[in-house]
């Protein structure tokens, strides 16, 4: 049984199937810079100086033949051999790993060995690439949070039900009509997960709608901000300008700015802002040319019975 | 009614059917989004010209089954795709909004104006 830093009985299975899974021709670095043995010392030092590696092969066509590391150029300046050529000063008692080990065996040879790198052979025992703990590192990164993302996923649709302390923006593009009423559907899809009443997710839907469809046609842009809790919703729509002449009359059903060719599509009526007011429980809007910011909140649990069916 | 009984009305053409068991409830005539918004009851059919692509992102957004694209306008492709993507039934007709409702009343089992 090899030895690797976690206690593999206990310890969470994605973390252990992702170190038996991935094999080390995943997480090798295959852009290999090599020296033969007719390379001088001090050349191998010039590359590990310019390249920044601490480390060199040493090749005979594909053929691993030996490694000279930082050590061995510290030990040829100190005997006084820097110029002479790397056959008679390279290791050549090699620790190698094989392309298709698990990273669990490369994780344990760090352990081990206390080597900075270890070269990789394939099959035919020919040089393929150099592992690193970096490389490890890196690989393992990227695969935990891929795997925590598909984890957080299907939680959330187990959850469903539960909604708590969850913050989503969605940013807003002046013009794209294309694009409008994508955040209000997502808003729409997630109560939806949690069984909120019917009622209560078409004033949300309004009022995330409405607002979206604002910043499209009136600012120069903005984020709308979705954020969950347990009882209440709080829809933000912050938009960077030009902000709102007269927000009293804005708020009067009737009133508006819009162009000829937004009327035409069958916005700009007027209603925007009053609808929103109307179906929202708490409702607030401050604007200067800075911009506008509209906070709408609404009551998730309103007795509108949405929990007894769990 | 259903969906399905949409497609008897001979002036209708049906451009997409996403249940056809789906119930409608009700109808509602308007070509103001924010107005449909606000007032569309769930479950209807709506009755409009706005023959884009956002009309299908209200109709989702307020649960309206199906919509009749009024006056012969002509629908463009991506209202056509969004419509599949949302499973929102699509019609297209000749006539106005008003012939239409009354098409729709009847069908509803409503015509107390005399519409039938």
């Amino acid at each position: 049984m090899q030895e690797i830093p976690i206690n593999t009985v206990t310890s969470a299975n994605v973390v252990l199937e992702l170190i038996y899974r991935l094999k080390i021709k995943d997480v090798m670095s295959t852009a290999l810079i090599t020296a033969t043995k007719e390379t001088t010392m001090r050349e191998i030092q010039q590359i590990m100086r310019q390249e920044r590696i601490t480390g060199l092969p040493i090749v005979m066509g594909k053929r691993l033949i030996g490694l000279v590391s930082m050590d061995d150029i510290i030990q040829a300046l100190d005997k006084g051999y820097i110029e002479e050529k790397a056959q008679d000063h390279m290791s050549s008692n090699l620790i190698i790993l094989e392309d298709d080990m698990p990273i669990s065996f490369a994780i344990n040879y760090f352990d081990r060995y206390r080597y900075h790198r270890f070269p990789v052979l394939n099959k035919d025992k020919e040089l393929v690439g150099m592992i690193t703990n970096r490389d490890i590192t890196n690989a393992l990164l990227i695969e935990i949070n891929r795997e925590v993302e598909e984890l957080e996923k299907r939680s959330h649709r187990v959850e469903g039900g539960i909604i708590s302390e969850e913050m989503y923006t969605y940013y807003i593009m002046q013009n794209d009509f294309e694009n409008a009423g994508h955040a209000s559907t997502e808003i729409k899809k997630r109560l939806k997960s949690a069984s909120i009443a019917p009622q209560i997710v078409r004033r949300a839907a309004i009022a995330s709608y409405e607002l979206e469809m604002n910043m499209v046609v009136h600012s120069t842009g903005g984020r709308l901000i979705a954020k969950y809790d347990a009882n209440e919703l709080t829809i933000t729509a912050a938009d960077s300008g030009p902000g709102i002449e007269d927000v009293d009359a804005a708020l009067e059903a009737g009133y508006s700015t819009a162009s000829e060719w937004i009327r035409s599509l069958g916005f700009g009526a007027g209603m925007g802002l009053p609808n929103v007011q109307s179906v929202a429980d708490a409702f607030d809007i401050t604007s200067s040319p800075k911009g506008t910011t509209v906070t709408v909140t609404i009551t998730l649990a309103s007795g509108e019975e949405n929990d007894n069916e769990r | 009614m259903n969906v399905e009984e949409l497609t008897t009305v001979k002036e209708f053409e049906a451009l997409y059917i996403a249940d056809k068991d789906q119930i409608i409830a009700d109808g509602y005539c308007g070509d103001l989004l924010s107005d449909v918004m606000a007032n569309a009851p769930a479950s209807c059919v709506l009755m409009t010209i706005q023959a884009h692509k956002n009309t299908i992102a209200v109709a989702s957004l307020v649960g309206i089954s199906a919509l009749v694209i009024c006056n012969g306008r002509t629908v463009a492709p991506d209202m056509l795709e969004a419509a599949r993507e949302e499973e929102i039934s699509l019609f297209t007709t000749d006539l106005n909004h008003f012939e239409a409702a009354a098409k729709v009343l009847a069908l509803l089992g409503g015509g107390d104006a005399g519409t039938r």
